[in-house]
């Protein structure tokens, strides 16, 4: 990979050089930077474009009664309210049971194994595998599991434990990274008031790391939000509004995607769609940094 | 701000919040069905089901598209309660029984520019086959080539098309595969060089609603209601409610109403032919 | 005693989650193994093509596929991704740096479904009106690499966020320029950190569903240039998923089990680059 890097004199850059006046080092400088220069502006603009498309095609739609509304004629007209609520019970079915577990895993990986040893890495490890796991996988595996043996059917259900098991890792990691930025002098505290481990953790670990459990709790959230792959063939795609959590819906993110593919005229509201669901990524990645950040500030004060 | 903080009061929301909504799954006595399966037969069972809805206060009958297998894989693996096929049961799928609730056809549809306006069977086998890859070959504007669309394996429209041309599905050379009728009728509209085939009423529907395809005739018959209903239209197929056991309960009340005159009344509007 | 408690308590639960991997690759396998007993291996690189429902599994197309996309995607995406981060770290201006380290992770965050449906509605209709089809191999590795550019210019970043001090002090004592700086000294210094953003990045490209299947026209066939359309193996599974039964359903599980099978492998290259940078 390095490689390009080195390569930095030959006789044909040489020549070049010195044919407009400068030193071959002053050239490959001078390229470097354009290119640095080059992909910046390309990124920037990429960025405006994808950004002001979804911005520009989708603010039209939106309104107050989009949000509010039934899905009518497949979604050409109507709103997505059915779809915001379908969502809601997928993200909470799916919070609801990753964040014990994560918080739980994060405890142990942060407070009681040791960092480098064959048991962490090895949980770690696994976590790594799940968290690069492709979605559609976990959606094979939760229709095996969920759809078919354990008899959910197409159901919110089936969709948030899905989920579930796809934002545990990020979760996990969220958790150990809050639990580690805690100083030590809080638990040497701890342990000088002769608390045992288990009322330090509850009264003085997780009360420090709330940040960075609440950015983990978010940041599964995000995922959540923005997953459709997984879904596809465990929640269903249903645009009713949910009774019960056996019911199918769709996600907004299904919904973006059958507008776009498969409905003629479907891409203004999957544009105003898109537009729902990245503003809310957003946001939620806004709080998750802003949590990161003030983790990372107090992990250096300490 | 330390209440906030308490764990204690997390852990008993979360389950609190998890009790909810287990309980709420179990609550509901409602009547509920669900019908999956060929996205022809889709609209027609939603727009059937939101009457029945209407005349049943307290059923619910959700509706999802996957195509025809779908609806007959759904079935044999007890994920929905009625699957819909828009083709005859093949013999492997005999097991199942088939309830006949509309007639369709097959239309080829072009992008509303296109001034095609009729193809032949050996046209379109020239085209599918990938012989014809310029419109001036099959009576069009030479020099814009032929963008072929294909359905996906697994979609009863893609067999039954097939079998009308007499193709096995790997002589066929398209450009772009699609899935449901209405990701056809989109991929045509977006593609003025495009030629696709879709259901005849899912077409006319679009077609009324001002979707920009045209649909072409076919060995002289034009893809209409009446031509279908008087067989006159070269692909004609039933559209099927297909059951594990023979119909009963609810589902065979669901069945009485697409046959009643309100039913039958349903489907006309949506361009198919109902079931005398 | 309640120490105890809590210790198996959270001993239960992670070993719940870590097995989690081990419950999944089971799953897969359980419902791939008829099919496995029943049809040998070699089948699916050398069947006559990819008809499932006719007894023929060729997926060496759709593997060809995928492996093309992402290392299309790595191609166009790894070289923007690094001079991004040199450029956050050694270029912008301050006020700049904060601005674009807030479009990188508005950029991550985005869900593939808004990727892939600007891909659909701007990008193919762009590379349509040039070269027909349009959805095309050209326009899976453009969305794809704009997906994973975030990730890798993430990783790199944060590798040149913790170079020590004293390499960037000893270049400027030695009074050598900023791009000399960078390309001497810099670079070298975080090959390790290119390299698992690149893993990274790959993981994600070879794993992605979505977006890929709505810009690449799906069409099961290795491509004979960038503007031929083609099928990943992902986009497979969720096209043909809904209504495969027996055989069929069979392959599309072993399918997911090659995928898991390549993602594992980047993981352990990546954590092999990542622990070797910590012994040095």
């Amino acid at each position: 990979m390095n490689l390009s890097f080195r390569i930095n004199s030959n006789i044909d850059s040489n020549r070049v050089a010195s044919l407009i006046g400068l030193r071959n080092g002053q050239l490959w400088d001078l390229l470097f930077s354009a290119a640095v220069w080059g992909s910046v502006l390309i990124v920037a603009m990429v960025f405006l474009w994808l950004v002001g498309d979804v911005l520009i095609r989708g603010v039209s739609a939106v309104s107050w009664d989009f949000l509010v509304s039934p899905v009518i004629d497949s979604g050409r007209s109507g709103g997505i309210a059915p779809v915001l609520v379908s969502t809601a019970c997928i993200v909470a079915v799916a919070l609801a049971v990753a964040f014990p577990l994560a918080l739980a895993s994060a405890i142990l990986i942060a407070e009681f194994l040791p960092r480098t040893g064959t048991v962490s890495r090895l949980v770690v490890a696994s976590f790594d595998v799940l968290a690069g796991m492709p979605s559609i996988v976990f959606g094979l595996f939760g229709n095996a599991l969920f759809n078919q043996l354990l008899g959910f059917g197409y159901s919110l259900l089936s969709g948030g434990l899905t989920l579930a098991c796809m934002v545990l890792p990020f979760m996990i990691k969220a958790n150990v990274d809050g639990l580690r930025a805690v100083p030590r002098s809080y638990r040497e505290a701890g342990d000088a008031l002769a608390m045992s481990r288990t009322s330090t953790l509850w009264h003085v670990l997780l009360p420090a790391a709330l940040p960075g459990i609440i950015a983990g709790v978010l940041l599964g959230m995000g995922r959540a939000l923005a997953e459709t792959a997984a879904l596809l063939f465990t929640s269903g795609y249903v645009t009713r509004m949910p009774e019960s959590l056996m019911d199918s819906g769709r996600t907004i993110s299904i919904h973006i995607y059958d507008l776009a593919m498969n409905v003629a005229g479907g891409d203004r509201m999957a544009y105003a769609s898109a537009l729902i669901l990245v503003v809310l990524l957003i946001l939620i990645n806004t709080a998750v940094v802003r949590l990161g950040d003030w983790i990372q500030r107090r992990s250096l004060r300490a | 701000m330390q209440y906030l903080f308490d764990c204690r009061r997390i852990t008993a929301l979360v389950f609190v919040v998890s009790w909810i909504g287990f309980s709420a799954s179990h609550a509901s006595d409602k009547l509920r069905l669900l019908a999956t399966g060929s996205s022809t037969v889709a609209p027609v069972m939603a727009e059937l089901a939101r009457k029945y809805e209407q005349a049943h206060p307290g059923a619910r009958i959700d509706v999802q598209t996957g195509g025809s297998s779908r609806g007959v894989a759904d079935m044999i693996n007890g994920l929905c309660d009625m699957g819909m096929v828009s083709r005859d049961l093949k013999p492997s799928e005999r097991v199942l029984h088939a309830y006949t609730i509309a007639h369709d056809g097959i239309a080829v549809i072009t992008h509303r520019d296109n001034p095609v306006d009729a193809l032949d069977r050996i046209q379109l086998i020239k085209i599918y086959r990938g012989e014809a890859r310029d419109w001036g070959d099959v009576g069009g504007i030479a020099g814009v080539p032929v963008v072929v669309v294909n359905k996906a394996a697994g979609r009863s429209t893609l067999e039954l098309f097939l079998r009308y041309l007499d193709l096995a599905p790997d002589q066929v050379r398209p450009d772009i595969i699609i899935g449901d009728n209405q990701q056809g009728l989109k991929t045509v509209a977006g593609n003025r060089s495009g030629i696709g085939y879709v259901s005849i009423g899912a077409a006319l529907q679009a077609q009324q609603e001002g979707v920009p395809i045209k649909l072409l005739t076919l060995e002289g018959a034009k893809p209409t209601i009446a031509n279908v209903t008087a067989g006159n239209y070269p692909i004609t197929r039933p559209l099927n409610i297909v059951t594990r056991k023979p119909a009963q309960g609810a589902v065979s009340e669901v069945l009485a109403f697409i046959h009643s005159d309100e039913g039958v009344a349903v489907i006309e509007s949506l361009n198919f032919v109902p079931v005398q | 005693m309640t120490d105890r408690l809590l210790t198996w308590t959270l001993g239960a639960a992670t070993l719940m989650v870590a097995s989690l991997i081990a419950i999944i690759a089971a799953f897969l396998l359980n419902e791939s193994l008829g099919m496995l007993n029943r049809v040998e291996l070699g089948r699916f690189f050398t069947d006559s093509g990819w008809s499932p429902t006719m007894s023929r599994f060729n997926i060496l197309p759709m593997i060809v596929a995928s492996v093309l996309l992402m290392a299309g995607a790595v191609i166009v995406a790894a070289p923007l991704a690094i001079f991004t981060a040199v450029f956050l770290r050694f270029y912008a201006p301050s006020p700049v740096i904060d601005i674009g380290r807030r479009i990188i992770e508005v950029l991550a965050a985005m869900p593939s479904v808004v990727y892939g449906l600007w891909g659909l509605v701007v990008l193919v209709p762009i590379i349509a009106a040039w070269q027909q089809p349009g959805a095309s191999l050209m326009a899976g590795i453009l969305v794809l690499s704009l997906m994973i550019f975030p990730t890798i210019t993430i990783v790199v970043h944060s590798g040149l966020a913790a170079m020590p001090r004293h390499y960037i002090e000893a270049s400027q004592a030695l009074a050598m320029s900023r791009a000399y700086m960078v390309r001497q000294v810099v670079l070298p210094a975080v090959r390790a950190s290119i390299a698992a953003g690149i893993t990274l990045g790959a993981a994600r490209a070879i794993g992605e569903t979505m977006a890929v299947m709505m810009v690449t026209g799906n069409i099961v066939a290795v491509p004979g240039d960038l503007f031929d359309p083609v099928r990943a193996l992902t986009s497979n599974i969720a096209l043909e998923m809904a209504y495969a039964l027996g055989d069929h359903r069979g392959a599309l599980y072993i399918s997911s089990l090659l995928l898991l099978s390549i993602v594992i492998l980047l993981v352990l290259i990546n954590e092999f680059i990542v622990s070797n940078k910590l012994e040095h």
